[in-house]
């Protein structure tokens, strides 16, 4: 018995019908596998795909879950990066194979059996860890949020929110606490940094405050349940809740403790970001707090009535204490409701019912964290910062609500 | 009648809620330890030197971990434009991955972000081409090579002559112009925007 697992063409119904009549009955283009494994490309007959289900004995259990033929849920992706499709996700955890990837010199191929982790430096014993020894630790699961602090676009109406910023992702990341690794090794009253090394042909390389070791980073070595997929790290990566995508070294090799930051490229050269009076910003470890509906949304067109208005909300500093909600872009704000789980340093789902009269408007949310920081606008951003700033820039976003029912990106530009 | 059964029933919930039903400290077989917090483990192995010495490739402005060797600008010029130029531009300008040389002679407005202009620290330049260049064969350049190539860069952007011997004595006495620019990050959250 074959298995659809993907269908790549869908001819249209009514074309489909009169060439059934005809006696042609192909209804789509599919990517089926047989029950001997095979994989290939096949035309499926409509009366394959519609008809009554419960005539016909179903698809077998098998090996691995598949997503319905009918769902094509995929990332957008370019040569050094890949954006997860926020307007497709329910709930607060990003499916693995949708996680947001960005790397800088490919995903390296490693044998988890040869990978090893060395702690050296400014500490009493330098060691090395096998994947095996770090399992044996006590662990650790938390739910947080990964953004890339260049998570943002902009300058045109036609975006999506996976465009837009489909640099963040959510997870379940469990692994061993740093600080448990700090305690095995002695690190000495003067580290006050460490080095950060990956195992790709960037060797890739950050500093990280040794505080932040202490507070809470952690050494992952799986995500929702199962070894780290290879384009978040895998087999081990570093973990650091709450900070910008780059800081968390994937392919971990090595941790240098030291007493001074290195300045390697990827914290001078890039990930740094022009402020006022021609100043450059660097070590802006913290991602602040963002919010964005991701229903509805460009290309999406709605109907009068009620809608339900979704979206993610997040901050790098705690614990999201509000969203707020516009329709009638900007002038009043309201209160949005937030789902259950609220965690620290977490993708919160929010929501907000809406009665639409076919108005033209605009709809907007922000986010408030516990800090006291709220989102803000563009303009605001552009105003604290001047606008040549490159990354953590977390605007409020706006889709414009067309007569027709249409949803547009509102873009702004100040520049 | 209702009322007062409604408030006894309140009642007892409140005492159950301030009796929990399992006193942990008489029954010992519930109370988890507070081993992982204080504990060493023994898990793992000790580095030896040479294991040390493999993998610690990185270089620091104060210019540890710098190898021994040394570059002139002359030299490095003949392995850019023999393994770099493809990426990086005739001179270190305009290529496909972003020029590595101020140009002086924009022809739009749009400033690059160069080495010349950018980057605060001159050892930087020679920590990053060798951990990461060229792109399509990373990890492949000798130090001495890598010496020739930071003194091509630093000379293309006027931040040294053509004379200037690169070694780990120089090149961590190099300021680089872009360095006074950098501040470190002091947004703290709360209601002011930064």
């Amino acid at each position: 018995m074959e298995k659809i697992i993907e269908i790549t063409q869908n001819f249209p119904k009514k074309i489909s019908r009169r060439s059934l009549l005809g006696g042609a009955a192909t209804a789509a283009v599919a990517i089926v596998q047989s029950a001997s494994g095979q994989i290939f490309q096949k035309g499926i007959s409509e009366s394959k795909i519609y008809d009554d289900p419960t005539k016909r004995f179903g698809t077998p259990a098998g090996e691995i879950g598949t997503r319905s033929p009918f769902i094509k849920s995929v990332k957008k992706f370019s040569d050094i990066s890949s954006r997860s499709p926020l307007q497709d996700f329910y709930g607060i955890i990003t499916p693995s194979d949708l996680h947001f990837e960005r790397h800088h010199a490919g995903v390296p191929a490693i044998d988890p059996s040869k990978h090893e982790l060395l702690i050296h430096g400014l500490v009493e014993k330098p060691m090395i860890f096998t994947l095996a020894d770090l399992k044996r630790f006590p662990s650790v699961s938390r739910i947080a949020f990964l953004e890339c602090s260049g998570n943002f676009r902009g300058g045109k109406e036609n975006l999506t929110p996976q465009e837009i910023c489909g640099l963040t992702s959510q997870s379940e990341w469990t692994g061993v606490k740093l600080s448990t690794l700090f305690r095995e090794v002695g690190i000495k009253p003067n580290a006050s940094w460490f080095l950060a090394e990956g195992g790709d042909a960037a060797i890739m390389t950050r500093s990280i405050p040794a505080q932040k070791g202490w507070d809470d980073a952690i050494i992952a070595y799986a995500q929702n349940g199962e070894p780290l997929r290879p384009e978040q790290g895998f087999p081990v990566r570093l973990f650091l809740p709450g900070w910008e995508g780059n800081t968390n070294v994937k392919w971990l090799r090595r941790l240098e403790l030291s007493d001074a930051p290195y300045y390697t490229r990827e914290e001078t050269s890039k990930y740094t970001e022009s402020i006022k009076d021609g100043k450059i910003r660097m070590f802006s470890f913290d991602m602040d707090a963002r919010s964005i509906i991701t229903f509805p949304s460009y290309p999406q067109q709605v109907e009068k009535g009620w809608i339900e208005i979704r979206g993610l909300a997040w901050s790098g500093r705690g614990k999201v204490i509000k969203v707020e909600v516009s329709t009638n872009a900007g002038k009043n704000w309201q209160l949005a409701k937030l789902n259950d789980p609220i965690l620290d340093k977490a993708h919160v789902q929010f929501r907000h019912l809406w009665q639409w009269k076919g108005e033209e408007t605009e709809i907007l949310s922000r986010v408030t964290d516990e800090t006291g920081y709220t989102q803000p606008t563009l303009k605001q951003l552009f105003e604290a910062r001047g606008s040549d700033s490159g990354y953590h820039i977390n605007p409020i976003t706006a889709w414009q609500i067309k007569k027709d029912g249409k949803v547009l990106f509102k873009a702004e530009s100040f520049r | 009648m209702k009322v007062f059964l409604f408030f006894t029933f309140s009642f007892l919930n409140t005492i159950w809620y301030l009796k929990p039903p399992i006193q942990t400290s008489k029954h010992s077989q519930f109370k988890s330890n507070k081993i992982d917090s204080t504990h060493t483990f023994g898990f793992g192995r000790k580095a030896t030197h040479a294991e040390i010495e493999r993998l610690d490739i990185d270089v620091r402005p104060d210019g540890k971990g710098l190898p021994k060797g040394e570059g002139i600008s002359a030299m490095g010029k003949v392995i850019f434009d023999n393994k770099c130029v493809a990426c990086h531009g005739a001179g270190g300008i305009g290529g496909v991955s972003g020029s590595l040389v101020t140009n002086k002679n924009p022809t739009d407005k749009k400033k690059e972000k160069t080495i010349g202009n950018y980057w605060p620290y001159a050892t930087t330049v020679f920590d990053y081409i060798r951990r990461a260049m060229p792109f399509n064969e990373p990890n492949s350049l000798t130090n001495e090579e890598v010496y020739h190539l930071t003194a091509y860069l630093l000379n293309a952007n006027e931040i040294i002559d053509a004379k200037t011997v690169i070694n780990a004595q120089t090149l961590p006495k190099i300021v680089m112009p872009a360095h006074k620019m950098f501040v470190p990050d002091d947004r703290k959250g709360g209601v002011e925007i930064k």
